[in-house]
C-alpha cells in the first residue's frame, strides 16, 4: 500500500480515538483534578482529596456502593432462581408457542421503558414497595431476564445429550442426571449470564429513578445526582468506580462464554 | 423419557409470570392510564396536553434519534467495512481494540464523560484551541441537542458496531475477492457488495439502537439542557413536578407508538423480502 494513504489512515483512526478515548480520559482527569476552571485547559492542582470524600467510611457514595451491590447480588439470585429451569425447559422440553415465550423475555429490553416504569412505581407505592430494596431488585430481575433466560437457554442446549442419556442408562433419576451431568456442564454459560445480570443490575438507571426514590441510592443516581449538582469530581469518581466492573467483566466473559454456547444464544 | 408439558410450562412459569406482572400489567395499566383521571374517569386531557405543551418536543425526540440512528448505521459499517477490508494489520488490531471502549459504559456514565468532554471548558474545546483549529474566544459548549446526538452515537455505535462486524466476518469471501481482483474500489465493495448481504442485520440492530434511545432517560436529562427537550424527559417531569400520571401516560402512548412504527416499517419490509427473521 502506498504510504501516503497509509498515513491518511492513521489520521482518521487518530480523529476516532480522540473522540472514542476523549471524553474517558476527561472523565479520568476530573476524578483527579482538585481545581480546574476556565480558562486553564489542565487542571491546575491534581490530588486525591475527593477520593477522601467519597470513601470516607460514613461518606453517601459507600454507602450506594453496598447498596447497589447487593441489590446486584440479589438480582443475579432472583434471575437465576427463575432462569436455570426457565431455560432447562427452553432448552430440553417441547414448549408451545416456544418463539413467543423467548421474545417475552426480550419485551422489556426492547420497549420504551420510562412508561413502563412510572406505572410499576404506582403499583408498587401500593404495595408498599416504592423505596425498598425488593422494589428495586424486582424491577432489575425483569429488566435483565432477557440475559439470563436466553443464555442459560443456550448454555442448556449447548450440553452434550449423549452424556445425560448415559447417566440415565446407569439409573440415574432424571433430578440427579440434571443436577450431577446436566448442570455442571452448563456452569460456565449460566455463571457468563450471572455476571451479565450482574453488570446491568449495578449499570441500571432509570428504573432505579422511579421505584427507588427516596429511600435507595445505588451508585448511578448518586453519580447522576452529584453531576447535576455540578460537583464533577464526586461524580466522575463515583463513574470511575462503576466502569471497574464492566471493564473488568468484559475481560473474562470471553472465558465463560465459549463460542458454541455464543451461537445458540436468542435460537 | 416422558414428557409432562405441565411439568415443563411450570419450569418456564416464574420467569413469564415476572414478565407478565411486572412488564405487561404496567404496560397496560400505562395504556388505560392515558385515558384516565386520577380519580379514575375517563378523558381527553392527556392528549390534549400533548398536543399543545408538547408537540415540540414529539418531533425533536423523532429527529434527534432518527439521526442518531442513521450516524450510528453510518459508523457501523464505516468500521466494519475497515476490519474486513483493511490491508494494514496493525490498524485494523488497533480499531477492533478501539471500537468496543464505550460498549460496557452505561448510559449515565457517558452522560457524565459527554457533560465534561463537551463543556465550553471540555477537553475537546481545548484540544482544538491547543491544536490552533479554535480561538479560546470561539469555543462553544455542546451541551445541547448536538451533545445528545454525540452523546447516543458514542455509545451505540459500539453496539452497532459489534453486530455489524461480526455480520461481516461471516461473509464468504469470495465475492469480495472476485470484486478486488475486477479492481473494484474498497469503498464501492463495501458499499455495493458487503452492506447488501448484511442488510438483515443492519436493520436489526438500528431497530434495536432506535428503541433504546428512545428510553433513555439519563442522557437528555445530563447533556441537553433547556428546550426542546425529549419526551422520557417530559415524562419525568410531569410525574415530579405535577404527579400527572394521565400526560405522562399519554406522552408513554407516543413513545410506543414510535418504537411500535419502526419495528413495524422494518416487520413489513422484511416480509416482502420473503425473510423475516
Amino acid at each position: 500500500m502506498r504510504p501516503a494513504r497509509l498515513v491518511l489512515q492513521g489520521l482518521i483512526l487518530g480523529i476516532a480515538a480522540f473522540f472514542i478515548l476523549g471524553p474517558i480520559v476527561n472523565l479520568a482527569l476530573w476524578a483527579v483534578a482538585e481545581q480546574w476552571f476556565f480558562p486553564h485547559k489542565l487542571p491546575l492542582v491534581y490530588g486525591f482529596k475527593y477520593w477522601e470524600t467519597v470513601f470516607r467510611p460514613t461518606g453517601d457514595a459507600l454507602a450506594s456502593l453496598v447498596t447497589s451491590i447487593l441489590i446486584a447480588l440479589w438480582t443475579v439470585v432472583a434471575c437465576l432462581a427463575v432462569s436455570i429451569p426457565a431455560g432447562y425447559a427452553l432448552a430440553r422440553r417441547s414448549l408451545p408457542f416456544r418463539a413467543l415465550l423467548m421474545l417475552a423475555f426480550l419485551l422489556p429490553q426492547a420497549f420504551p421503558s420510562v412508561a413502563v416504569y412510572i406505572n410499576v412505581a404506582r403499583i408498587f407505592y401500593g404495595l408498599g414497595l416504592n423505596g425498598t430494596i425488593a422494589g428495586v431488585v424486582l424491577v432489575h430481575t425483569v429488566h435483565a431476564l432477557v440475559y439470563s433466560v436466553w443464555i442459560t437457554t443456550a448454555a442448556f442446549a449447548a450440553v452434550d445429550r449423549d452424556l445425560e442419556a448415559a447417566a440415565r442408562d446407569l439409573g440415574a433419576a432424571p433430578l440427579r442426571v440434571f443436577a450431577t451431568v446436566t448442570l455442571p456442564l452448563a456452569a460456565p454459560g449460566v455463571i457468563a449470564s450471572a455476571i451479565f445480570v450482574f453488570l446491568e443490575s449495578l449499570d441500571e438507571f432509570t428504573g432505579t429513578y422511579f421505584v427507588g426514590v427516596p429511600d435507595v441510592t445505588t451508585l448511578p443516581l448518586l453519580m447522576f445526582n452529584a453531576s447535576m449538582q455540578g460537583n464533577y469530581q464526586i461524580a466522575s469518581i463515583t463513574a470511575l468506580i462503576l466502569l471497574v466492573p464492566s471493564i473488568g467483566f468484559m475481560l473474562v466473559v470471553e472465558r465463560f462464554l465459549k463460542a458454541d454456547v455464543l451461537a445458540k444464544v436468542g435460537a | 423419557m416422558t414428557e409432562n408439558r405441565l411439568i415443563n410450562l411450570l419450569l418456564v412459569a416464574p420467569a413469564l409470570l415476572l414478565v407478565v406482572g411486572l412488564f405487561l400489567y404496567p404496560l397496560g395499566y400505562s395504556v388505560a392510564g392515558a385515558f384516565l383521571t386520577k380519580d379514575g374517569r375517563g378523558t381527553w386531557e392527556g392528549f390534549l396536553n400533548v398536543y399543545q405543551l408538547y408537540t415540540t418536543d414529539i418531533l425533536f425526540t423523532v429527529v434527534i434519534i432518527t439521526v442518531a440512528t442513521i450516524l450510528v448505521g453510518i459508523c457501523a459499517v464505516l468500521i466494519g467495512g475497515f476490519l474486513v477490508l483493511g490491508t494494514s494489520p496493525v490498524l485494523v488490531g488497533f480499531l477492533k481494540w478501539l471500537y468496543r471502549w464505550p460498549l460496557f459504559i452505561p448510559f449515565v456514565v457517558a452522560g457524565q464523560c459527554m457533560r465534561a468532554f463537551l463543556a465550553k471548558n471540555g477537553l475537546m474545546n481545548n484540544s482544538f484551541v491547543s491544536l490552533g483549529l479554535l480561538e479560546p474566544l470561539q469555543t462553544q459548549s455542546f451541551l445541547d441537542w448536538r451533545g445528545v446526538i454525540i452523546a447516543f452515537v458514542w455509545k451505540q455505535t459500539a453496539f452497532a458496531a459489534l453486530l455489524v462486524a461480526g455480520a461481516m466476518a461471516s461473509l464468504d469471501r469470495s465475492t469480495i475477492e472476485a470484486a478486488q481482483d475486477m479492481g473494484a474500489s474498497r469503498p464501492r465493495i463495501l458499499v455495493e457488495i458487503i452492506v447488501p448481504q448484511i442488510r438483515q442485520t443492519l436493520a436489526v440492530t438500528l431497530v434495536l439502537s432506535f428503541v433504546t434511545m428512545l428510553s433513555v432517560l439519563s442522557v437528555p436529562m445530563m447533556v441537553g439542557s433547556g428546550t426542546p427537550t425529549m419526551i422520557t424527559v417530559d415524562m419525568a417531569f410531569r410525574i415530579n413536578s405535577y404527579g400527572d400520571y394521565t400526560t405522562a401516560n399519554a406522552l408513554g402512548l407516543v413513545s410506543m407508538v414510535l418504537a411500535g412504527s419502526v419495528a413495524w416499517i422494518y416487520l413489513r419490509h422484511s416480509l416482502k423480502e420473503g425473510q423475516p427473521q
